[in-house]
């Protein structure tokens, strides 16, 4: 009898575990297991893995969340899986962060700074980071500098355009097109910098790709060792040209497009959008354009996807943990929409895109979904969480952050 | 003879409540139909707004306090960063001056008494008076 109790303790105790380690409103793959490791956070942006584990998210709106600052370190001080610590420095709210080489890279809205990391991946002086790029523009629109290195030297920066299409007065009805887009020349596209110089800014940088709109998503691919990064692309075709669009083509277009980006890259933000549902790149309307006239100026998209969902985060994965497909594909957090009313919103999910060869393969599928806790959301703000960042840890599990509650979810294989 | 004064006076009294329910009745109606075309898709349906990027209208001071102050904004747009209630919003929002003086009243109105809010209308004259102003000399 005694046995009988004591096991089914044991059976209460362990179930208690698995409740805290498996979130069950989040739907993967069977086979996967996604956990919630830490929850209120507050704005968790993007977030980066260190070789030896430690975790560092950045958050938005640092200064007035708790811990009163923009950047956190994770810590799991009982190893049982669980964030129960965290340890809060840089005073700058921001989006971007990422480690190379043993530093801690993080930006504000208008800079980038790193910090030197020691021989177990903790920050060495929290209080004094090196500024490495300054004077960024940001203007209220598609401020947020989101961030990735490659394996020369070099760190490049999205610096979002701030207007959703270059027009004179940004979103109002009937206002014309500036031609050519002035907007273009500081901004709407990536930059490439020096990792390790100081105070670099745009005189140091290169444009490196431009006709972009704005970037979140954004990672460096090693097995093309090439840049890939995600476009939010424009928004209120409908708003702006009801004659042309109704609410469900403005509602589905303009594509979400990623693309492989080379030095010189033009993707043709403002000048065209791409259009998914008939794969073409089609002349904007403040540019002349009716919905269907399209050129083949411009560079194409590796993989489109419906409109607004809005890619936060771009990972390609490199791990052995996760089943072969996965090894170099594309994981993208798409934060969900808002400019989809009245039509249902759509996304708050993360999608894989298998790749091959260094081009995607086939379809794109949902890898997890449930992150806004309903199946319909018709206003954003219903959307419990948003996905918005990723990092693969070094056993290879996948990290989402979410940055409406600053819940941290783990997504892990077992077979 | 007073009393059919009393009841006389009692039912203009009540005729006028009346007719200011049905005005403001009214004014709602038509202001809805101009918050779904024109300010729905980015204020959402339910007024709630989209977090860190467009504002709510949901028991804010921009919304129920002066007026002026939201009539300027739909006039005129807003391309600055503001705080509204402490937290910051990025998109930019465009001026809605083509909307006539009655529909910015009544979907004003709408808006100051929808999504939980209660406030008074908004008149025809004193969006006349912000679209207009008096120059000083």
């Amino acid at each position: 009898m005694k046995k009988v109790i004591t096991l089914l303790f044991t059976a209460i105790i362990a179930n208690a575990i698995i409740a805290q380690t498996v979130d069950p409103t989040i739907t993967v793959p069977q086979g996967f297991k996604a956990a919630k490791i830490a929850e209120g956070l507050g704005t968790a942006r993007h977030i980066a893995i260190s070789p030896k584990g430690e975790v560092y998210v950045k958050l938005n709106y640092g200064k007035r969340s708790k811990y009163q600052n923009g950047i956190l370190n994770l810590l799991d001080l009982n190893k049982d899986g669980l964030i129960d610590s965290v340890n809060a420095f840089g005073n700058f709210s921001g989006t971007g962060i990422a480690i190379k080489n043993g530093y801690l890279y993080a930006s504000s809205d208008e800079e980038i700074f790193r910090y030197k990391l020691d021989a177990n991946d903790k920050v060495i002086n929290a209080n004094n980071p090196e500024k490495i790029i300054t004077g960024l523009i940001s203007r209220h629109e598609h401020e947020a500098k989101a961030i990735t290195l490659d394996n020369a030297g070099n760190i490049y920066v999205n610096i979002g355009a701030y207007s959703n299409a270059c027009q004179v007065q940004d979103r109002q009805k009937g206002s014309p097109a500036m031609k050519p887009c002035p907007i273009l020349d500081s901004a709407g596209g990536i930059w490439q910098f020096k990792a390790d110089k100081l105070n670099q800014t745009y005189g140091d940088g290169i444009r490196y790709a431009t006709g972009l709109r704005n970037v979140v998503g954004l990672d460096w691919n090693t097995a093309t060792n090439s840049l890939f990064v995600m476009q939010h692309g424009r928004d209120q075709l409908h708003d702006l040209f009801p004659d042309l669009y109704d609410t469900k083509q403005s509602a589905e277009l303009p594509s979400e497009c990623m693309y492989e980006l080379h030095k010189g890259s033009n993707c043709g933000w403002p000048y065209i959008y791409y259009d998914h549902l008939v794969n073409k790149k089609i002349i904007a309307p403040e540019y002349g354009g009716d919905g269907k006239k399209s050129t083949d100026d411009y560079q194409s998209p590796a993989i489109a996807f419906p409109g607004h969902l809005a890619p936060n985060g771009l990972l390609f994965y490199t791990g052995n943990q996760f089943p072969e497909k996965y090894k170099n594909g594309a994981f993208i957090a798409f934060h969900g929409s808002w400019n989809r009313a009245p039509e249902p919103q759509e996304g708050y999910y993360v999608v894989f895109v298998p790749f091959k060869n260094g081009k995607p393969t086939g379809q794109w599928e949902v890898f997890a979904k449930g992150f806004a806790g309903k199946d319909k959301i018709e206003n954003t703000r219903q959307a419990d969480h948003r996905p918005c960042g990723l990092a693969q840890s070094a056993d290879g599990s996948l990290f989402v952050t979410d940055d409406s509650k600053g819940t941290v979810y783990k997504i892990s294989y077992n077979k | 003879m007073k009393r059919i004064v009393l009841m006389s006076i009692g039912f203009i009294f009540f005729m006028a409540v009346i007719a200011q329910t049905n005005t403001l009745k009214e004014s709602m109606n038509r202001g809805k139909k101009v918050y779904d075309k024109v300010c729905l898709s980015c204020h959402m349906a339910d007024g709630g707004g989209v977090p860190k990027m467009n504002p709510p209208l949901i028991q804010t001071s921009y919304v129920l306090g002066d007026k002026k102050k939201i009539i300027y904004i739909v006039l005129h747009g807003m391309n600055d960063r503001i705080p509204i209630e402490d937290e910051y919003f990025s998109n930019n929002m465009a001026s809605h001056a083509d909307l006539t003086d009655q529909q910015i009243a009544d979907v004003l109105t709408y808006v100051r008494n929808s999504f939980g809010n209660k406030a008074d209308a908004v008149s025809i004259s004193e969006v006349k008076a912000v679209r207009n102003p008096i120059k000083k000399k």
